[in-house]
């Protein structure tokens, strides 16, 4: 357990000192959501609608940039080879790497959540659902994420061949997730948590995947 | 089999003398037997079979898919085959995980083909199928509806799988690594079909047409021509784009073992070395 909450504390403490996320992927995503607001029209009515989809579409774009520069930062100075070295079990390397991605993308939605709320006027109506399902559907997106952001490793065409990769298996997460907070913001009446439980059900399903195929993957990166 | 031996010299990017092809007397049947299939077919389909038409008892008013039904007898073969030709990709890709370096290779190149010729018709699957969806269904796409989605799906993941294929230099890495995209992309396959079921909750799809048999003799002999027709090609395809990846291989095989033993002979001689010999194997996924 404690070699996983090393790797976390590593990534986490890359990124506090580096500050990409932060500086770099959030103001992204940022500039995607004022962007879909010039697209519409700066409808309000419509944006306030469609806020659960371009957000999670943002999270989508957010999450390669993530997931790329959490790859990034194993690949420069050889440093996946000490993770190698390391001992570490490559579950428990998948596990370490997929909850610092998860910990910094759920950093980023809670700004962005500010963000819907000031520029397209949403309102939150179950805030348990919200969160509920933006955790589940975020654990899904960085297991998903960290299995293909190590697979992409070594092919020489890695930040093209992610996204082309990661985005059609995230489809259903989309789909999911984007009901969740439908009807966690009101924007529509459907039941939220099967759609939650379907995200749980995926994060479990690429935990697992995740978690057996890393090792695979680790040894050839 | 007529693939020439691995001994056989390969030089100068050319093919060896004896070199005839990826054909086999049984291609070569096979390929003559789905040709004759496919004029079969499209007899049955255009001039024995009647259009798809019928009277409403209720409104009196003629109704039905009328000619549109003929594009049925190559849609609804060409649906299937992508999911056999992915499961035998994730089957591939089990089987390379599981074996040994030598069988690990023949099922990393059926996997490829299997894929190559799987995202081949699951293209056709949706372009068939929008063809027919614009007059039956007044759209050429329908959002929400279960098995096109999953069909896009499928289409875009194993798109993917070539493209990854295609960006990983070396072969091993390559056949461990596509390996694991292959299985992943087949078991992301329910949560797809259960979301978008989930999203829309409907589909334009008819159900059941062939399996309760409510369609006409003709017609339903005319799909049948189709399936068998289709899986002729699809067998044909498959085993002409293994043989091709088998050739490749074999050329990386070759160029490289070449390569090294004309590097010992100059080292031997003191010679250097000859920028303009073509190496096919040291030159291969270097391209991208």
């Amino acid at each position: 357990m404690h070699e996983i909450a090393a790797i976390v504390r590593k990534d986490v403490r890359i990124e506090l000192r580096s500050r990409v996320v932060i500086t770099q992927v959030l103001p992204f995503a940022m500039i995607v959501l004022i962007l879909f607001g010039l697209a519409l029209d700066a409808d309000r009515s419509t944006l306030r609608s469609f806020t659960p989809g371009l957000f999670w579409v943002t999270v989508l774009f957010a999450s390669i940039l993530a997931i790329q520069r959490s790859v990034s930062v194993e690949t420069a100075a050889s440093a996946f080879e000490a993770l190698r070295l390391s001992g570490a079990a490559g579950w428990k390397v998948f596990v370490g790497k997929a909850v610092a991605v998860a910990a910094q993308l759920i950093a980023i939605e809670t700004a962005m959540l500010g963000g819907v709320i000031v520029f397209y006027r949403s309102s939150v109506d179950e805030v348990v659902l919200l969160v509920t399902s933006a955790l589940a559907a975020t654990l899904a997106i960085a297991a998903a994420g960290s299995l293909y952001g190590v697979l992409a490793v070594g092919s020489g065409v890695r930040d093209t061949i992610l996204p082309m990769l990661l985005l059609p298996i995230l489809a259903p997460v989309l789909v999911a997730a984007t009901r969740a907070f439908g009807d966690a913001m009101g924007a529509t009446a459907v039941n939220g948590w099967s759609w939650c439980a379907l995200l749980a059900c995926f994060a479990l399903l690429y935990g697992l995947v995740g978690g057996i195929a890393y090792g695979v993957v680790l040894e050839d990166a | 089999m007529t693939i020439t031996n691995q001994s056989a010299p390969v030089s100068q990017g050319q093919p060896p003398a004896d070199f005839s092809g990826t054909a086999s007397p049984t291609t070569r049947w096979l390929g003559v037997a789905a040709l004759i299939g496919v004029a079969v077919l499209l007899v049955f389909a255009f001039v024995l079979s009647e259009p798809d038409q019928r009277l409403d008892p209720d409104t009196n008013i003629v109704i039905g898919q009328f000619d549109a039904v003929r594009l049925l007898y190559v849609h609804v073969p060409v649906a299937i085959l992508p999911y056999l030709a992915f499961s035998i990709t994730a089957l591939g890709g089990v089987m390379v995980l599981l074996k040994g370096s030598a069988s690990a290779t023949w099922w990393d190149i059926t996997a490829a083909a299997a894929a190559e010729v799987g995202v081949l018709f699951a293209g056709l699957t949706l372009i068939t199928g929008m063809i027919w969806g614009r007059p039956i269904w007044n759209t050429w796409w329908e959002w929400g509806d279960v098995r096109l989605m999953t069909s896009l799906m499928l289409f875009l993941v194993y798109l993917g799988y070539l493209a990854y294929r295609r960006a990983m230099p070396v072969a091993e890495t390559r056949a461990r690594r596509s390996a694991v995209v292959g299985i992943v992309g087949m078991i992301n396959i329910p949560i797809v079909n259960r979301s978008v079921e989930w999203w829309e909750n409907r589909t334009l799809h008819q159900k059941s047409t062939l399996t309760e048999m409510k369609i006409e003799d003709l017609t339903l002999l005319s799909l049948i021509i189709g399936f068998v027709v289709f899986g002729l090609i699809f067998v044909w395809l498959m085993v002409h784009r293994f043989r091709i990846g088998w050739l490749e291989h074999q050329a990386e095989t070759v160029g490289l073992d070449a390569a090294i033993m004309q590097r010992r002979a100059q080292a031997m001689t003191g010679t250097g070395v000859d920028e303009s010999v073509d190496h096919p194997g040291l030159t291969k996924g270097g391209d991208q």
